[in-house]
């Protein structure tokens, strides 16, 4: 463990990669949130780090610093959180999974072996980033890693399921960008209504499975008519 | 009581301080890009220093006032008129129902700020009333500002006596410097590059910058290791080293988890004056402890706060 000041506001803690570092982060952090009564504005989890983002002016970093060490001593994680489970319904088809069949075809598997082995996993959130709502997933079939596109797309739509290196995604909102699109969820991920306006949360499990195109547009009106009002 | 944005600018949106405590759920803070000249343009009317205000980037907009109302503009000098009459920065200004405000193309600067006294009525989304970009969000805190768009004002203000005071205009000496020097201290990666190289080389941003991120050119940054980074968080003035050694500076909107390696972390009271960096102009870095770049930032509230009284005194003889 390793303790950096990296901004005026901002301490980072680096953590050695071990097995099942991710959930402990997310206890680390909770227990940093919840249990002191320091000036911490917001903590931010990453693969393997911590960042905590705090009020200058109400202490300083070595003294941060030396009860952020004491609470992490102290500290035993005993129970892994499991989070929320969410089924997560994707429609490969090709209207919406634009790059499958080229990605089937770089790892010489039928379309429907990439679908089985991209729906087998339950993927666990290790933390969101990169956009609002973006989720990073751990737990895919190795065999489906894909380098990104050459070429970013300029607009990826909203709900698109993806494919780069290691890694597979959902886009919550329409954005440039270079993964390898193999099909789209109707699900809403981002809602404004509460505090909490994002469906995943770090620690969360997701499991995908199929639906056809006409599934997905019932599923897509029911989301945009019942429970997301984004109007301001 | 409103304004309507008859003609749109670059990129005209409403910013306030940010949108704290949401990075954990994938959103930017986002907010002011030159926090001083926003302070400056609110305290100037009277405001909270932390009001929504526009900001306005590099071409400005044209609004038509439909009350009366104060205002005043700072940052880059967009030579702004009312009804064809060239009025000054760093003023409180008096506002007819009627009046239409024109920005052009900034002389020097690239980011421009309009305060109205007592604030824009917007709705806040998760706590702040910066506009909150790649999320989805209908409405004109989704997007820039487009033609037809009408704001609310809070309130309408008329003055019977001339506001006869402004802010030396020697405060805002680092918009029109020629060179520049952007303090930062130390990144989490710092130890990976050759810091020396990239503090003796003469940077310029390139036109492909925005309010998510500067682009920097200039001699690129040796790498010492080739240690993979995994993705971690990043925050406004973090200045990461991809792959071809060309910085990348997250800026307000930047994303708060990244993967490339960061050498630094622009010093807070700097990233005003680097937001106003235009694309071609010089500047060097200057590395700054962190326990230094708290007491600038500590000095820069000070002088808030002495800036906010002289303000009330003045506003305290006025009668509105």
């Amino acid at each position: 463990m390793h303790l950096q000041s990296i901004a005026e506001h901002a301490i980072l803690i680096s953590f050695q990669d071990e097995k099942d570092l991710s959930s402990k982060l997310i206890s680390y952090k909770k227990e940093i949130t919840n249990h002191t009564n320091l000036p911490i504005i917001e903590v931010v989890i990453g693969y393997c780090t911590i960042t905590i983002y705090f009020d200058p002016f109400k202490t300083t970093h070595q003294q941060l610093k030396m009860k952020l060490q004491e609470r992490m001593k102290s500290f035993d994680v005993l129970k892994k959180e499991q989070g929320t489970v969410h089924q997560i319904p994707v429609c490969y088809e090709e209207i919406f999974g634009s790059d499958l069949s080229t990605l089937a075809a770089k790892h010489n598997f039928s379309i429907e072996e990439v679908i089985e082995r991209h729906t087998r996993p339950i993927y666990r959130v290790a933390f969101l980033g990169f956009s609002p709502g973006f989720p990073f997933l751990m737990g895919m079939d190795q065999s489906l890693s894909t380098d990104r596109k050459d070429k970013p797309r300029l607009e990826v739509m909203e709900g698109s399921v993806g494919i780069a290196g290691a890694q597979t995604g959902i886009y919550p909102s329409s954005s440039p960008g270079g993964w390898n699109i193999i099909g789209r969820t109707p699900i809403s991920l981002l809602s404004f209504r509460n505090n909490k306006p994002t469906l995943f949360q770090p620690g969360d499990q997701l499991k995908f499975y199929a639906i056809f195109k006409s599934e997905f547009d019932r599923i897509y009106q029911e989301e945009r008519n019942t429970h997301v009002n984004r109007d301001y | 009581m409103s304004i309507e944005i008859i003609e749109e600018g670059l990129y005209t949106t409403i910013q306030d301080k940010g949108r704290i405590g949401y990075q954990s759920y994938g959103f930017s803070v986002s907010g002011v890009m030159d926090e001083f000249a926003a302070v400056m343009a609110n305290l100037l009317v009277g405001n909270h220093d932390q009001e929504a205000l526009i900001e306005m980037s590099f071409i400005g907009p044209t609004i038509k006032f439909y009350n009366n109302a104060i205002i005043a503009i700072t940052g880059a000098d967009m030579s702004a008129n009312v009804n064809d009459q060239l009025i000054p920065l760093g003023k409180p200004i008096s506002i007819k129902e009627g009046d239409v405000l024109q920005f052009r193309t900034a002389k020097t600067g690239l980011y421009s700020y309009l305060a109205v006294k007592s604030g824009f009525d917007v709705t806040e989304v998760l706590g702040s009333r910066s506009t909150l970009v790649r999320a989805q969000l209908n409405g004109i805190l989704g997007r820039k500002l487009m033609i037809g768009d009408t704001i609310s004002l809070k309130d309408s203000f008329t003055v019977d006596r001339s506001m006869e005071w402004r802010l030396d205009p020697s405060l805002f000496n680092y918009i029109s410097q020629s060179s520049h020097i952007i303090r930062y201290i130390r990144g989490p990666q710092f130890d990976w590059f050759d810091h020396y190289s990239f503090e003796t080389t003469d940077w310029t941003t390139s036109t492909q910058s925005n309010r998510m991120g500067y682009r920097l050119k200039g001699t690129a940054v040796k790498r010492k290791n080739q240690n993979q980074l995994l993705t971690e968080a990043t925050t406004f003035g973090s200045i990461q080293v991809p792959a071809n050694g060309q910085p990348i500076v997250l800026m307000a909107d930047g994303q708060p988890t990244g993967g490339y390696p960061k050498i630094g972390q622009v010093a807070k009271v700097d990233l005003g004056k680097l937001s106003q960096i235009r694309p071609g102009q010089l500047f060097r870095f200057q590395q700054v402890t962190v326990e230094e770049a708290i007491q600038l930032l500590h000095n820069r509230y000070q002088l808030y706060l002495q800036l906010r009284l002289f303000i009330n005194e003045k506003w305290a003889g006025v009668s509105l």
